[in-house]
């Protein structure tokens, strides 16, 4: 799932009826018979069990047993609780764990600086009704549809050391993939590639929910188009901004496959979510240790979750 | 991609006038931009294209820029080597059962959602849209401890167990992917008319055939964009089926790019075809469906 849904201010599909809608449309649950009222829970309860026992207890169960120490052979009993250790081993005693926390930030950047502006400025160009439109549209979009491990397995054909592209052009002998001092770059443009078209999908479909006659008011006021854009446009985008920069954040925080695709998150690669993986299916399972790295993950993505939550279904309670 | 939106109309007409005022060297300077960063958008891919349809040796002794050596020889190693038919069937295994499912769950608990008010509604549609975005990797000690330890017959899965199994990737992908489905529907069956319901209750249609006869009939746009997005994503889903198969003949498609990879040497052609057999269906779904897909994405919350 390497793309992050979104909800934004535009329903894209024809709405049935719109003007029938009402604030709360629901009706209590009281005034069923006992045959609706169990075809109600069940209705509810499935998807919601299958929810909380997939997702939201293992989540739980992370953060239990990030205060343990188990070697995941021998029953549960197993267990011995050693309170903060694992945490303090992670912080102190894990040579890889830094590095990763610094790449996941290199991420978050380079998807913040680069990524995100280059989309912004793709869909306010994409955004007028200029010939070949749908074409550069479809065009940036196109690698969106593709597994980031797909897109990272693709552009081997360009990094690859003895093959590669790059190399075959200038010369050179870099392993792209390989080099520690490279890798995380071109794993990053390869990252770019896909998230940009993602990024300027996001925002043309916000931009064509802004109420026109706001840019005509800006324009006979004599603002220029990029003080229209920055003053007006961007301003009034503001729950998609929110939602493109929560889905960022998530999407630095927990990239994973295309990094695993290349050398399972060793030699430079490393992040977080790659080292809760490699101590969790390699050959020694470190189940406390791997579940205080995934407890960190958790919080750290909590907030976004909380910001996320908050833009979403705001909607709802108006 | 343009796709129906309320007022896009207004939106058009000043955007025709926006363009018309623009002077003409702005005007080519921006097409300018844009035809070169299409072309390199599209030229990995292209690259890839290019590169699958001749022979290594080829290569080797003309270069990647050289044309001519065209075969499809590749493309035959490529699907014998990686074994495609078989990950293709895996893939199919695992994305219609996951996809029929997220839809008739999500439909359902949107449906309770949008249609009747209790106490937890907010709260569990909260609950259901934050499980979408968790990182995968956090959650993955103790479902695959759980995944072990459930004991299934062996008609469901040869080894005893759920881990290495269909099913866990087809009950994992539903659970992940129910949330940002239910969110996606249950606002959209809050806009269909009232009057619609109170009709049907006169008429003593019960809880079921109300949503099985009534509603869902009239969700098929939101069903069809969100159909489109969940195959290209239960195809392209990674993570999972990376670290709760544990053999490799069970792997889907996206999984089992790796087998393209010599141990020691790669040819890199052989590459290529694969690459560009594994996102040749992606991008079908895209081209034809086009609209559907865009459309999810963008689906959502729905302000007047």
């Amino acid at each position: 799932m390497a793309v992050t849904p979104v909800m934004t201010d535009t329903d894209t599909l024809e709405e049935p009826a719109r003007g029938g809608r009402s604030r709360r449309s629901g009706r209590g649950l009281s005034k069923l018979s006992r045959g609706d009222r169990v075809t109600v829970w069940l209705m509810l309860g499935v998807p919601t069990a299958l929810v909380l026992w997939l997702v939201w207890v293992p989540g739980l169960l992370s953060v239990v047993l990030s205060f343990a120490r188990w070697e995941g052979i021998g029953g549960l009993n197993t267990i011995q609780w050693v309170g903060l250790d694992n945490y303090q081993n992670v912080f102190t005693n894990y040579p890889p764990f830094h590095p990763a926390l610094e790449h996941n930030l290199i991420w978050l950047l380079v998807l913040f600086f680069v990524a995100t502006p280059l989309g912004v400025f793709l869909a306010v160009l994409l955004d007028r009704e200029i010939k070949g439109g749908r074409f550069y549209q479809s065009a940036f979009f196109l690698p969106v549809v593709l597994s980031l491990a797909l897109v990272g397995f693709m552009w081997q054909l360009i990094y690859s050391q003895d093959q590669g592209l790059i190399n075959q052009v200038t010369g050179g002998n870099t392993d792209w993939y390989g080099d520690p001092n490279v890798n995380l770059w071109a794993v990053l443009v390869a990252t770019c590639w896909r998230q940009t078209g993602y990024v300027m999908l996001l925002y043309l479909a916000g931009l064509k929910a802004v109420d026109p006659s706001l840019r005509e008011a800006a324009k006979v006021d004599g603002a220029t188009e990029s003080q229209t854009f920055f003053r007006v446009t961007l301003p009034v985008m503001r729950p998609i901004n929110v939602i493109v920069l929560v889905i960022t954040f998530i999407e630095a925080l927990r990239a994973f496959d295309i990094v695993w695709v290349v050398n399972k998150g060793r030699n430079g690669l490393e992040l977080i979510s790659t080292l809760v993986t490699s101590n969790i299916v390699g050959e020694a399972s470190r189940i406390g240790f791997g579940s205080a790295l995934a407890t960190i993950m958790l919080v750290i993505s909590s907030v976004f979750v909380v910001i996320y939550l908050r833009v979403a279904i705001k909607d709802e309670e108006r | 991609m343009t796709t129906a939106v309320a007022g896009e109309r207004a939106a058009m007409r000043s955007a025709a006038v926006d363009y018309a005022r623009k002077p003409r060297g702005r005007r080519i300077t921006m097409h300018v931009f844009l035809i070169i960063m299409a072309v390199l958008w599209l030229f990995p891919i292209g690259y890839a294209l290019l590169s699958s349809l001749r022979p290594y040796a080829y290569t080797q002794q003309h270069g990647y820029f050289s044309l001519g050596g065209w075969t499809l020889q590749n493309y035959i190693n490529a699907w014998q080597q990686a074994a495609f038919t078989q990950h293709f069937i895996n893939t199919l295994y695992i994305t219609v059962p996951a996809v029929l499912l997220t839809l008739f769950l999500s439909s359902c608990m949107g449906f309770v959602l949008a249609r009747f008010s209790f106490a937890l509604n907010i709260t569990l549609l909260g609950v259901f849209l934050a499980a979408n975005l968790l990182p995968q990797q956090a959650l993955l000690i103790p479902l695959f401890r759980m995944f072990r330890a459930i004991q299934v017959p062996t008609w469901i899965n040869d080894s005893g167990t759920l881990l290495n199994s269909f099913w866990a990737l087809i009950l994992v992908n539903t659970a992940f992917q129910t949330g940002f489905c239910t969110f996606v529907l249950s606002n959209y069956m809050k806009t269909l008319p009232k009057e619609l319901y109170e009709s049907a209750q006169v008429d003593g249609a019960s809880v079921w055939r109300q949503y099985w006869q009534l509603t869902l009939p009239l969700c098929r746009p939101p069903l069809a964009a969100l159909a489109t997005l969940l195959v290209t994503w239960i195809y392209n889903e990674f993570f999972w089926a990376t670290v709760l198969l544990q053999s490799g003949d069970k792997f889907p498609i996206t999984s089992s790019l790796n087998n393209l990879r010599g141990q020691f040497f790669t040819d890199n052609n052989l590459v290529a075809a694969g690459s560009i057999v594994v996102a040749l269906p992606p991008m079908i779904v895209f081209f034809v469906l086009q609209k559907q897909f865009v459309s999810g994405l963008t689906l959502g919350a729905t302000k007047g």
